[in-house]
């Protein structure tokens, strides 16, 4: 069952419309939220008029951060520094705005088109200020002998990279129906997703109320790629004002707000030196990098620039690193994690790097990777940094060999004689390459509850969560695998928090190692349960009852064999077991990019005729899935290497507010991808041998696609600004014509 | 500010549903809240994502773009019309569902009836032609492909 590709579970209630999407949710009396946002990016409030839009007919309430001024700031669910502390987003404005997009208050009415009528008449009026940009915090970390490296090598190269702003836009926007239910006395929050059970602890502490009287519903959740779960400020008005009117509740954003409200991610500026070896050998790293955090810092702390400062050196060995990472305050949206956070940002600059080390030694890139790459017998390799809260130590991995795999199934020397040919007939053709290591996994536990029902189908509760990734299919998979079952017998539980105790939810690819580890350890202690039971029964001794093709009995008996629903029902409520997974460090698996690319220099179009990604998962669960996370994370990178940004005007107004603005690639810009799913290293960590497969489609578009156009443009080294636009890489094609023509008129 | 509401007849699904809104509702919103059709969703409200694509009279429309009293008189179908019964998937979810053509599944009702309406009219359009059609839509997940490969094969099996 482990390794098949079967069909998901998921996909029938989503083929039919019937999904339960948290817009599709409502009950009698349902109120109709709207958000009144700033349209200043940085200004004091002079005042909030609300008393034209309280009186109109339909609308319940009006209010503004005077009413919510005893909620405390929204706290980080991650990577809390002191230095961060001050820089936390309320609920509702204080008095103060900080960016395009903030609540300053919110209109409840019966109707929604109502709610929409009155918040436009709810009078704003803020004296403006310029925008400003200051930094709060630095956060350094080095291992080895920097200075030393620097003073003695052959070569010292220094870039000056820069990364857009751009985020996960998942295509349902964000919402929440928070349902005081009159029955159970309970505040049901009905679209909370990705940490329910960190959000209905948070929302219960930040109402002052009894955890217990907080459940989080997890639904259908329509894409989460980091930015859809985390605890927003609109979530939490919308638990607050249920209370307080004692009605359901119910926020559905439109487009505009997700783009300029959700967060954001990236935007980082690095200035990066290394210390290189005429053989090619990086012997030092000395980065230093600026993160624009926009205007608060949410619940991700400082997550992203200490996972971009960890794994900033890649699967290289560098022998020696010194980071410092300096966080930004601004007046844009605040910033957070978005599919391979830090590290999409970090490896295009690690691999600029290389080709730099290239260029300067006189040797291939792919000779320069090879000589850097951290050997196998070097495994596990212990960075001397931490992330996360865990020492990066990379568990496993053959790095070079899959290395060759992807540049044998490219037919590199072959490749790159038929690109030069083409480029000495006038086309302009490049390849490019990007090598990473990613993570996942991230514990410190996961939670399952397992039991056998009396018709032998299993349900599977866990504290993990749904982003719409599959992980239904992928923990009915590895049950059924452990119980010899039908996978489809299989009923998995996730985000409903009254269920289940305690969980971590989805984020960082870590659902399949984690919950699927703690299911694989509760589907063991079922089958031991089983066994007991039936010796029990039988009067046999343990050792000789053995679980078999789905069946328990004595060895050699076929009379005493007994299935789990016949166990199950001989013995109510016996076959359920609690099973936890506890992990202190992450896996990381790892991959490498391909990317040719074809530019038209009249227009800066990139076309992508070839894009490979090769990537070990340690073991796969259900490779068409895992597929389908290179492809779906393969766009996303792509888009932001090429397309996607979000730029500000000098006064901190958003122009990139709707998707005629947010260009996200459609099926006509995304490639068909070839893919190499290898299973060379499983993890030692974890029961299962898996490594988490969300993010390593995203990770290394940038870099290998910032190579392959500067191959195809003829500029080596010309790329250091992502996404590559058509008019930034029309930009570089003129100045260099320009520059060629003033060399040929002198 | 609020308008006067009208009577209305939406024959969806080959069903009639006699409701009543403010002649300012789009199609999508008459569609989900009045008629209580919520496969169809809303993804920007703007025309550009096709999340809330049906057919009417046969053609793939953004309902978001269409007030709900235009649509008066018109067949329209939305993806809770495509499967034939109960028990039988349209060709179409059959092989969005083999050939991993979606994930967290909000784009995919959208995408379906995009499909469904293109191999009606265009029961043999060629692959160029296809992907250009299906690029009207946006999916964040599935990077594009494999909803290609499913709305492909269906076209091929004819």
């Amino acid at each position: 069952m482990i390794g098949q590709s079967v069909p998901r579970l998921e996909d029938r209630p989503l083929l039919l419309g019937e999904g339960r999407f948290v817009a599709d949710v409502t009950f009698p009396g349902t109120l109709h939220m709207r958000v009144v946002r700033s349209d200043v990016a940085n200004g004091t409030i002079v005042e909030i008029d609300t008393s034209e839009a309280a009186e109109m007919d339909g609308v319940v309430a009006v209010f503004t951060g005077t009413d919510v001024v005893d909620l405390p700031l929204i706290d980080f669910r991650q990577i809390g520094y002191p230095d961060l502390i001050p820089h936390r987003q309320p609920v509702l404005a204080q008095g103060v705005v900080r960016y395009v997009g903030e609540p300053v208050a919110v209109v409840i009415a019966e109707d929604s088109y109502l709610a929409e009528d009155a918040a436009e008449m709810v009078f704003v009026d803020i004296a403006t200020a310029e925008p400003e940009t200051t930094e709060i915090m630095r956060l350094d970390s080095e291992y080895g002998q920097v200075d030393e490296a620097f003073a003695n090598a052959d070569h010292v190269i220094s870039l000056e990279l820069r990364i857009g702003r751009h985020t996960g836009v998942p295509m349902e926007t964000r919402g929440l129906l928070a349902y005081p239910n009159p029955d159970t006395g309970v505040l049901e929050l009905h679209g909370a997703s990705k940490v329910p059970h960190y959000t209905h602890a948070a929302i219960a502490s930040m109402l002052a109320i009894d955890p217990s009287l907080v459940v989080s519903r997890e639904g259908h959740v329509g894409g989460g790629f980091g930015i859809r779960g985390e605890l927003y400020p609109e979530d939490v008005v919308v638990a607050w004002a249920a209370l307080r009117l004692d009605r359901p509740v119910k926020w559905i954003e439109d487009r505009r707000e997700h783009l300029i409200a959700a967060n954001h991610s990236r935007d980082q500026q690095h200035r990066i030196r290394a210390a290189v070896q005429v053989d090619g050998e990086i012997i030092a790293i000395d980065s230093e990098f600026w993160l624009d955090q926009g205007a608060y810092v949410r619940t991700h702390g400082a997550t992203v620039p200490s996972l971009t400062a960890a794994m900033l050196p890649g699967p290289y060995v560098i022998p020696a690193y010194r980071s410092l990472g300096h966080i930004c305050l601004s007046n844009k949206t605040p910033a957070g994690t978005y599919r391979a956070p830090g590290r999409y940002e970090a490896t295009f600059v690690c691999e600029r790097l290389i080709e730099a080390a290239a260029r300067v030694t006189g040797l291939d890139s792919v000779a320069v990777r090879r000589r850097n790459l951290i050997p196998v017998s070097a495994m596990p390799f212990n960075r001397q940094l931490a992330a996360l809260g865990t020492e990066i130590v990379l568990d496993s991995g053959d790095y070079p060999m899959l290395f060759d795999r992807l540049l044998n199934h490219i037919r590199i020397d072959e490749l790159q004689q038929e690109l030069a040919a083409r480029r000495a007939a006038g086309e302009h053709v490049g390849l490019g390459l990007g090598l990473f290591v990613e993570k996942s996994g991230l514990g410190p536990y996961d939670d399952v509850r397992v039991t056998v029902r009396e018709d032998g189908s299993v349900e599977v509760i866990t504290g993990a969560a749904s982003v719409g990734q599959g992980m239904e299919t992928a923990i009915a998979q590895i049950c059924a695998d452990d119980l010899d079952m039908d996978y489809r017998d299989v009923e998995v539980v996730h985000g409903q928090t009254d269920r289940i105790s305690r969980g971590m939810g989805a984020f960082a690819s870590r659902v399949t190692v984690m919950a699927g580890s703690a299911t694989r350890l509760g589907t063991d202690a079922i089958k031991d349960k089983a066994r007991r039971i039936v010796a029990d029964m039988v009067e046999a001794n343990l050792d000789d009852v053995e679980y078999r093709n789905g069946r328990v009995g004595v060895r050699g008996q076929p009379d005493s064999q007994m299935s789990l629903a016949e166990i199950a029902s001989a013995s109510p409520d016996a076959l359920a077991v609690d099973a936890t997974f506890t992990s202190h460090h992450m896996t990381y698996p790892y991959g490498g990019h391909a990317a040719v690319v074809r530019v038209d220099i009249e227009t800066g179009l990139v076309r992508i005729e070839r894009y490979v990604v090769a990537y070990d998962v340690g073991r796969a669960i259900n490779p068409m899935m895992i597929n389908g996370q290179i492809l779906g994370g393969a766009a996303q990178g792509i888009g932001g290497a090429l397309l996607e940004e979000f730029h500000y005007d000098e006064m901190g107004n958003p122009l990139v507010t709707s998707f005629m603005d947010y260009l996200m690639p459609t099926a006509a810009e995304t490639p068909n991808v070839e893919i190499l799913v290898s299973e060379d290293a499983p993890s030692p960590l974890n029961p299962l041998g898996v490594k988490g497969a969300g993010e390593g489609g995203t990770n290394a578009c940038g870099a290998a696609l910032a190579a392959a156009i500067e191959e195809a443009i003829g500029q080596p080294g010309a790329i250091t600004e992502l996404p590559i636009t058509p008019s930034r890489l029309r930009g570089l094609i003129a100045e260099s014509s320009m520059v060629n023509k003033q060399e040929q008129d002198s | 500010m609020s308008s006067g509401r009208v009577p209305l007849t939406l024959s969806v699904n080959a069903e009639e549903y006699e409701i009543e809104l403010e002649p300012r509702r789009t199609l999508a919103d008459a569609l989900r809240d009045n008629c209580g059709l919520t496969g169809t969703h809303l993804g920007c409200e703007q025309g550009v994502c096709g999340a809330c694509t049906v057919l009417i009279e046969g053609e793939p429309v953004r309902s978001c773009l269409m007030f709900a009293v235009q649509a008066q008189g018109c067949e329209i179908q939305t993806v809770e019309g495509l499967a034939p019964d109960a028990d039988t998937l349209h060709p179409l979810q059959e092989a969005f569902s083999a050939h991993h053509g979606l994930q967290c599944g909000f784009c995919t009702p959208g995408f379906l009836m995009l499909a469904a309406g293109v191999l009606e009219m265009r029961p043999d359009i060629g692959d160029d032609e296809l992907r250009e059609v299906l690029s009207s839509n946006l999916c964040r997940c599935t990077g594009y492909q494999t909803i290609i490969d499913a709305v492909s094969s269906v076209r091929d099996a004819g």
